[in-house]
C-alpha cells in the first residue's frame, strides 16, 4: 500500500468523513470528471456540460444526482462503488491499490485518482442537484 | 459452532448467486452490427477496406519464395492458396492432440513455414505472419466460424471462460463486463460489441492497423491499465480461443472493419 494511502470507512452505504480529511474544489473536479485520461466519467455518464457530445450511455446521467444521493452516499460510490454493487462495472476511484488484480507496471500501487481529485470530484458532483 | 445469523446466511446466499448472474444468453451478433454505417461500407468496398493490404501482403508472400526459404506455400497449397480447405480454415484454432495444446491458425501457418520450407521461424505476431494470417483467413470469408466445444476444448474453454469474466487492471473491468452486460450502449461515442472473433484480423481504424484477435485482447487489457498477458502465453490462448468460440455460426469476415 503506498505510504499516502488513505483508510475510509463504510457506514450505511456512504462514506461520512471526506478523503484524508480534504476539501474537494468543485471547479477542479469539473475537469477532473471530463477529462479522458483523469477521471473520464464522460466514457459511460451523460453530465450536463454543454459542448460535449460523446457521451457513454453505460451508467445513469448524473444531472440531479446530489438531489438523488447525499454527499457521503456519493463518496462511497465514487470510492468503490462494489460495496453496494459487487458486480458494477465502474471502476473504484479510489480502491485499495492491493486488491487490483494484474495492474499495468505503471500503475502499480496506484489508486485511478488521488484523494484529491476524488474529493473534486465529489464536489463537483455535489452542485448537480 | 460457528454464530450464523440470518444476515450472514443471507449474504452468502447472495454471494452464491453472483456467478448464475453472469450468464448472458441471446444470439451472438457480428461486430459489423455494432459500428457506423460508414465504417460498413468501407469493410464492404474490397477498394476502400484498408485491410485488404494485409490480404495482399499476405498473398504476394504466400505465392512467392519467403526469404531463407526454399519453397513457397502456393506450391503445396495452390496459387493464392486455391486448394485450402476453406471449412478448416474456420475450424481454428484448433486442439493438436499430438503437442497437447491450442493451435491457432497464424501458429499451423507458421509451422508450416518452418517445417515445409525451412525459413527461419519468425516471432508470434511478426507483420509477416500477420499478413499471411489475414489472407488465409479472408479465402474463408463467409464461412461460419466452427471451433471446436467438445473433446479436449470442453475444459480449455471453461478455463478460458474463466479469464474471460475476470476483472484486470487499474480500470479493474472483466471482459465480461462490457461484451455480456453492456453490448449496444456507447462508451464515449463507440458502440460496445459483443467482442466477437469472425471479424479478426481486422483493419482498427482506432489504431490504423490490421490486427489479429490476440494482438486486439492485449491492446484492451493495456486500455484497461493491465500488464497484458504475452503472445503465446497460455492466457492470450486460452482467452482467444474461448471468444472465438463464442463466435460460432457467425460468417468470417476478415479483413473486417472495426473501431
Amino acid at each position: 500500500m503506498p505510504d499516502d494511502y488513505c483508510r475510509w470507512q463504510v457506514a450505511d452505504y456512504a462514506i461520512v468523513e471526506p478523503l484524508c480529511s480534504l476539501a474537494g474544489d468543485a471547479q477542479r473536479g469539473r475537469e477532473i470528471a471530463s477529462d479522458g485520461s483523469r477521471g473520464n466519467c464522460l466514457a459511460c455518464h451523460q453530465l450536463p456540460i454543454p459542448g460535449i457530445e460523446a457521451y457513454g450511455t453505460i451508467g445513469p446521467p448524473l444531472a440531479g444526482i446530489a438531489a438523488r444521493l447525499s454527499v457521503p452516499m456519493i463518496r462511497l460510490r465514487v470510492v468503490d462503488t462494489r460495496h453496494i454493487n459487487p458486480m458494477s462495472i465502474m471502476p473504484g476511484f479510489y480502491r485499495d491499490p492491493r486488491l487490483i488484480n494484474r495492474p499495468g507496471k505503471e500503475y502499480r500501487g496506484r489508486t485511478f485518482l488521488t484523494a484529491q481529485q476524488v474529493e473534486d470530484v465529489i464536489a463537483y458532483l455535489a452542485t448537480l442537484k | 459452532m460457528i454464530p450464523f445469523n440470518k444476515t450472514t446466511l443471507l449474504f452468502c446466499g447472495f454471494l452464491l448467486a453472483v456467478p448464475a448472474i453472469a450468464v448472458l444468453a441471446g444470439e451472438a451478433k457480428s461486430g459489423y452490427d455494432y459500428i457506423k454505417p460508414e465504417s460498413r461500407a468501407m469493410q464492404d468496398d474490397d477498394f476502400e477496406n484498408p485491410g485488404m493490404l494485409a490480404v495482399e501482403r499476405g498473398q504476394l508472400l504466400f505465392n512467392n519464395i519467403q526469404n531463407g526459404s526454399g519453397k513457397a506455400c502456393a506450391e503445396c497449397h495452390g496459387k493464392d492458396g486455391a486448394s485450402l480447405n476453406t471449412k478448416n480454415i474456420a475450424r481454428y484454432p484448433v486442439y493438436s492432440e499430438d503437442a497437447a495444446e491450442i493451435v491457432t491458425l497464424q501458429k499451423r501457418i507458421s509451422r508450416c513455414r518452418d517445417n515445409t520450407t525451412g525459413s527461419k521461424t519468425l516471432p508470434t505476431d511478426h507483420p509477416d505472419l500477420v499478413a499471411l494470417e489475414t489472407f488465409v483467413r479472408n479465402r474463408a470469408i463467409g464461412e461460419a466460424v466452427n471451433v471446436q466445444t467438445d473433446g479436449a476444448m470442453a475444459e480449455l474453454l471453461k478455463e478460458g471462460e474463466q479469464l474471460y469474466n475476470t476483472r484486470f487492471g487499474l480500470i479493474d473491468m472483466a471482459c465480461h463486463h462490457c461484451h455480456d452486460v453492456y453490448p449496444g450502449q456507447m462508451i464515449r461515442g463507440q458502440k460496445i460489441s459483443q467482442g466477437q472473433g469472425n471479424g479478426f484480423p481486422a483493419y482498427r481504424l482506432g489504431t490504423g492497423e490490421i490486427t489479429n484477435l490476440h494482438q486486439r485482447i492485449q491492446q484492451c487489457l493495456n486500455l484497461m491499465r493491465a500488464e497484458p498477458f504475452a503472445a503465446d502465453s497460455d492466457e492470450i490462448n486460452l482467452l482467444g480461443l474461448y471468444i472465438m468460440s463464442r463466435s460460432n455460426g457467425l460468417r468470417i469476415e476478415t479483413p473486417a472493419v472495426r473501431y
